[in-house]
């Protein structure tokens, strides 16, 4: 495999953004699933190079930005509690509630502990048998097989203070759901290598057909996502709708056969609430029955919630592509990563903090 | 009259987030909204790392820093030693020669006297090589349950040359901005010692004393118009503060900035960004372009800025903001850190 450097270099990139002014004839709208992918384009400045025919949307693929409300401030209410240690990756401290965030939690005495992996969840809890360890279990197909995996690992040890708040999703209903909305204006994806290295892309195979659009597994540098959109606009204007994989360094049509295995041995498939769209059928995993007593949900009564959603932001839209984030009104005034009116603005992965982080420039709006 | 009320931009966070002192936006707020206005003087303004006054015709560089870093042992270099050299640094970004630094340190009980024995001798060993001494001191200890084992707050007072007149507000459109090494080595060797990661080879905090390297500019040209030492927050967050500080934009070379490979698949690996990461023996020099040529040559000339480089230049165009050529000859902003860094999900 090349140094990441050969993936970033300026000759190799401007010679497929070179092919792509040849082939393209018109203009086409393709969308982008992962909000890595959104980040890699304005972190590289990616739409800066590409020809004014093609119109770059950003997808809901951004985990933390879907995350509902509800159960952000479920983890608010439980992480508040004196006798649980909360765990999370970084990412979910930041991310606003009705009224805080996990940061302000444990500014407030509450314990919340940044972890990288979930197994340190449950070294967490051997250590701390007194205590109720919660994994904040948030995430695509990548994250799933690793909570799995500590789901599984804590059953087997029997441990009784540990549980995982369960928001996991997944792509393909994703896919359906924009697809099927009449405002649907994408006509190609790109999508997210990470969770294809996992999956990998015959769940895409029948969406492609069905919805008539070419779906182009795609890497994260700015050379994986140029030859991605390259090969994206090739089909278009050829007339031909594949799934194609652009990323073969890590992606097999059959994936990651023993992590599929394992989100199937500990998840099931169930209806879930996306935050800003709304609910998609079959979008989400929830723990199986067997592993159901390690559901933080089941484990704790946090009584019912009312959640509060800022009124001006248009995340759900923008998660849709069905907005850019300068167009709305409160980007760069009201909401700024510092001040962030929703979780797309302050994830590092969400559309709106991609475009304030490293575009405003750009823009005529400034923060 | 001084009122109690929160000052507004602070008003969303009730408490201390740990964001406050990650050395980004919010500790920028912190000082510029609550310290700054409250204890309101001339020479607090600026909001230097140092202050610079006279005094019987002697300018003098007095500083002040605390250390509470995790794990206290790290590679490279450990927390007695950081908490002398950060404060060196801090000196040598005035250009003053530091000379006298006081140590108070805040035990927790039933921290190990082998470990404070090894920390005390390390900032002496620390001490002697930058040519300083550590003339007064004080000991407090907080019960068990009240601090991290030990922390470590040092001052420092140097001498600053006449003639030399460095601030962060003397950046001018114009200036070469100079960068005097690799970025990320302290700020990964930290996090890969606490994460219990492991690389290639391991990865040792650059941990140094800078005063000599900041003589060695000055014996080129006085005409040095800001240093700063980018530690926490990185050299976004140094960059950042300039631009503000001095009103001016800031163009910087993506390419022309050197990541050493392991800290850059560190960061890759927890997706952080390698301009947020701190560093503890690098700077970044503001200088005219014409002179920046040989002041790079100074910088190499020295072990410590063997690999010195200029990163970029001090514009007119958007004030306050830092903006990166990419490596592919796009471009994007260089933010100032809103909190800490926070790795991500996937």
């Amino acid at each position: 495999m090349k140094s990441l450097d050969a993936y970033r270099d300026e000759v190799q990139v401007r010679a497929v953004f070179d092919q792509l002014a040849r082939v393209i004839t018109r203009e086409w709208t393709l969308m982008e699933v992962c909000g890595g992918q959104t980040h890699s384009i304005m972190r590289f400045g990616i739409d800066q190079l590409l020809p004014k025919q093609i119109d770059l949307v950003h997808g809901p693929g951004c985990p933390v930005c879907v995350t509902p409300l509800e159960l952000i401030d479920k983890a608010l209410v439980i992480a508040a509690r004196p006798n649980v240690i909360f765990t999370s990756f970084g990412d979910m401290l930041r991310v606003p509630g009705s009224t805080t965030d996990l940061f302000q939690v444990k500014a407030r005495g509450g314990d919340v502990r940044i972890l990288y992996s979930p197994l340190d969840a449950l070294r967490i809890a051997r250590d701390n048998p007194s205590k109720q360890v919660v994994f904040f279990g948030v995430g695509f197909e990548t994250t799933a097989p690793a909570n799995g995996m500590a789901v599984f690992q804590a059953k087997r040890e029997a441990l009784k203070n540990f549980s995982m708040l369960v928001s996991h999703v997944r792509v393909p209903p994703a896919i359906t759901a924009l697809m099927s909305d009449p405002a649907n204006r994408v006509q190609a994806f790109l999508a997210a290598g990470h969770v294809c290295a996992v999956m990998g892309y015959w769940e895409y195979e029948p969406l492609a057909a069905q919805f008539r659009v070419p779906m182009i597994v795609t890497g994260f540098e700015p050379l994986d996502i140029a030859n991605g959109i390259l090969a994206a606009v090739r089909q278009l204007e050829q007339g031909r709708v594949e799934v194609e994989n652009a990323y073969p360094r890590a992606v097999t049509r059959e994936g990651n056969q023993p992590a599929q295995a394992l989100i199937a041995q500990v998840f099931e498939v169930c209806d879930r609430k996306w935050r800003g769209i709304g609910e998609i059928p079959q979008s989400g995993w929830r723990l199986r029955d067997e592993f159901r007593e390690y559901d933080a949900e089941q484990r704790f009564d946090v009584g019912s919630l009312h959640v509060n959603e800022s009124p001006l932001c248009i995340s759900g839209l923008v998660l849709q592509g069905r907005k850019k984030p300068n167009e709305c009104v409160a980007f760069g005034k009201q909401c700024t990563p510092a001040k962030p009116l929703g979780a797309t603005m302050v994830s590092s992965e969400g559309a709106c903090a991609a475009y304030y982080r490293y575009a405003r420039h750009t823009f005529a709006v400034v923060g | 009259m001084i009122t109690l009320q929160c000052p507004l931009p602070l008003r969303d966070y009730p408490n201390i987030v740990m964001g406050h002192g990650g050395g980004g936006k919010l500790s920028h707020d912190l000082v510029q909204h609550l310290f700054a206005p409250a204890f309101d003087n001339a020479l607090l303004a600026p909001l230097n790392d140092q202050a610079v006054f006279a005094v019987e015709g002697a300018r003098l560089a007095f500083t002040t820093d605390s250390f509470v870093v995790k794990p206290i042992f790290f590679p490279g270099s450990d927390i007695g030693a950081l908490a002398v050299n950060g404060t060196v640094n801090d000196l040598a970004m005035s250009g003053a020669r530091p000379i006298y630094l006081s140590a108070g340190f805040i035990l927790e009980e039933g921290f190990a006297l082998d470990d404070l024995t090894r920390v005390v001798y390390s900032m002496a060993e620390a001490a002697k090589r930058a040519g300083v001494q550590i003339i007064t001191g004080d000991t407090k200890v907080v019960e068990e349950g009240h601090g991290d084992g030990i922390y470590i707050n040092t001052a420092g007072i140097g001498i600053a040359p006449n003639g030399v007149n460095i601030a962060a507000a003397n950046a001018r459109a114009g200036d070469a901005i100079i960068l005097s090494g690799a970025i990320g080595l302290h700020g990964i060797a930290i996090l890969s010692q606490r994460e219990g990661l492991r690389f290639d080879s391991e990865i040792v905090s650059d941990c140094a004393p800078l005063h000599d390297l900041v003589a060695a500019m000055l014996a080129v040209t006085q005409d040095i118009h800001t240093l700063r030492d980018p530690t926490r927050g990185g050299i976004a967050s140094a960059l950042n503060e300039i631009a503000e500080a001095a009103k001016i934009g800031i163009e910087i070379d993506e390419r022309a900035i050197a990541v050493p490979r392991d800290v850059a698949s560190a960061c890759e690996m927890l997706g952080l960004d390698p301009f947020y990461v701190a560093n503890e023996g690098k700077l970044i020099a503001f200088a005219p372009s014409e002179i920046a040529p040989r002041v790079v040559a100074a910088l190499r000339a020295h072990p410590l800025g063997r690999d010195a480089a200029i990163i970029g230049r001090a514009v007119t165009a958007h004030p306050g903001m830092v903006v990166a050529r990419t490596s592919i000859g796009a471009t994007r902003v260089v933010d100032m850190m809103i909190g800490e860094q926070l790795p991500r999900i996937c």
